[in-house]
């Protein structure tokens, strides 16, 4: 299976400390890869490397083969879609948003490509509502609807259930699930909780201070009472 | 009552300051007790007043016998004192000195210049140099304001900013609304000048003019001259300084540069 993206000792230092410390992983083709580690450990400033959204300091990332440094952020960022810990939504409708990320290429996207957007994340008929009104659960829908609507070959999510009620929780892991694989779609996404890594992931790779601690398939790095080994 | 006391004008003048400072420390202390600490702000600021209004009182005296192209120097280094104050407002701003200096540069600067050419401002040193100072001055807390605006826009929308990026966005385009607000945040003084003119505020300059036997009509009429001049570079002034600054948030990667929860060097406080 062919690798996507990959990090090769990727590194961030900031103010003399490595925040992400010679991380390198390969993600392959329509895989998951879930990030776990306590809080502080540099995993939410992990994917913002990947995303480009911040710059290394040393090592390096390859999308499809190609050093990221070679092709240009908005580009990367539109291949490279992310859902944040908090939905961010811009001010106006449902569809406004979704338009957002297509209309920066120059494409106004269609009625109907919306309204199967917001069906496959379970808002289908509210495109015309002011995203002023929706719920936390709601919100996060649309930050992923918005996110597919680039057609992102790879998304990342960063903890995107942690600032959300326990049931919206579920119901947005189940859809994240849902989605991923329906499109195949390659995901890296952070988590803290390990249970919900396990039902997500391909992959689990934990890290501690910036670097990687262990990194293998769910059984490898959880054991049956759903604690790392 | 002062007058009274003093018969030398230069000692009346240093009891009036005397008082207007006591009111001055008066208002400071009556703000620190409802813990708003300005002290020692308000006290450099009436300090470093008194000492420059009176140095450049004395410098006049020797520039106002000396040719007219002088005026250009003391312009020019009026122009850098006013980016460097306006710059200390805007901690955390990368460029902030720069932007401030290219941004009233060129929008005192080009008022004067051209005003100066066309005849609406008096070649003459005593008339360049007071009025130059006001658009110069008008001009600094203008960029002042859309700079401190800028910074607290930017700070409490992170987030949309940072999602406008990940999905795409132009750069500059993700903080176009937040340019818009500090543009028009830095021109509400200069606009509640002209609204207010001759209603709520009649300024020196007409006082001055009308002291020193100027027709009242002309005073009047040129005192709107001076109001719009102060709006056009103030105006100008906020829209140089907010197209520079708006690219200098972002690294050549279109990175944010400046969040909360970040060190100056860029650590995130959270994972």
């Amino acid at each position: 299976m062919t690798a996507i993206l990959e990090t090769d000792h990727l590194s961030r230092e900031v103010a003399g400390v490595r925040i992400v410390d010679e991380v390198t992983v390969t993600v392959p083709t329509g895989r998951a890869l879930v990030v776990v580690g306590p809080s502080g450990a540099g995993k939410s400033s992990f994917l913002r490397l990947l995303n480009r959204l911040d710059e290394p300091t040393s090592g390096a990332v390859r999308f499809e083969g190609h050093d990221y440094r070679q092709i240009p952020p908005r580009e990367l960022r539109r291949r490279v879609g992310m859902v944040t810990q908090t939905a961010y939504l811009f001010p106006g409708t449902l569809a406004d948003n979704l338009r957002f990320g297509p209309l920066q290429q120059g494409i106004e996207l269609p009625a109907k490509t919306i309204d199967a957007l917001l069906s496959e994340v379970g808002l289908e008929g509210r495109s015309g509502e002011d995203v002023a009104h929706l719920s936390g659960g709601e919100a996060q829908r649309v930050s992923l609807a918005r996110a597919l609507a680039n057609e992102p070959a790879v998304l990342l999510l960063d903890e995107p259930t942690s600032s959300l009620d326990a049931e919206a929780k579920d119901e947005i892991e189940k859809l994240i699930l849902t989605v991923v694989r329906r499109n195949e779609l390659t995901c890296v996404m952070v988590s803290h909780d390990l249970s919900q890594a396990a039902r997500i992931a391909d992959q689990i790779m934990v890290m501690s201070k910036g670097r990687v601690t262990k990194i293998g398939a769910v059984s490898e790095v959880i054991n049956a009472e759903g604690v790392l080994q | 009552m002062l007058k009274a006391f003093f018969n030398n004008q230069l000692a009346l003048g240093c009891a009036q300051a005397a008082v207007a400072a006591l009111l001055a420390l008066a208002v400071m202390l009556l703000a620190r007790q409802r813990k708003i600490h300005l002290e020692r702000e308000t006290i450099v600021a009436l300090i470093r007043g008194i000492v420059q209004i009176t140095a450049v009182g004395s410098i006049l005296v020797l520039l106002l016998r000396g040719p007219a192209w002088t005026g250009i120097f003391l312009l020019a280094a009026m122009i850098g004192a006013a980016a460097r104050i306006s710059a200390g407002r805007a901690k955390g701003l990368p460029n902030s000195f720069y932007v401030s200096l290219y941004a009233i540069a060129a929008g005192a600067g080009s008022v004067i210049a051209l005003m100066t050419w066309i005849g609406v401002i008096d070649t003459r040193i005593t008339s360049l140099i007071p009025i130059g100072s006001m658009l110069i001055a008008n001009a600094m807390n203008t960029n002042s304001l859309v700079l401190n605006r800028f910074r607290s826009e930017v700070e409490s929308h992170t987030g949309l900013i940072e999602t406008g990026l990940a999905l795409g966005a132009d750069a500059k385009q993700t903080v176009a609304p937040y340019v818009q607000n500090s543009v028009q945040a830095g021109l509400i003084p200069a606009i509640d000048s002209l609204r207010s003119l001759g209603i709520v505020w009649i300024p020196g300059l007409m006082a001055g003019m009308l002291l020193s036997g100027a027709s009242p009509i002309y005073a009047a009429i040129y005192q709107f001259v001076t109001i719009s001049m102060i709006f056009s570079s103030s105006g100008l002034t906020s829209l140089i300084c907010s197209l520079l600054i708006r690219s200098s948030v972002f690294s050549p990667a279109e990175q944010l540069a400046l969040r909360p929860g970040v060190t100056a060097a860029g650590i995130r406080h959270n994972s």
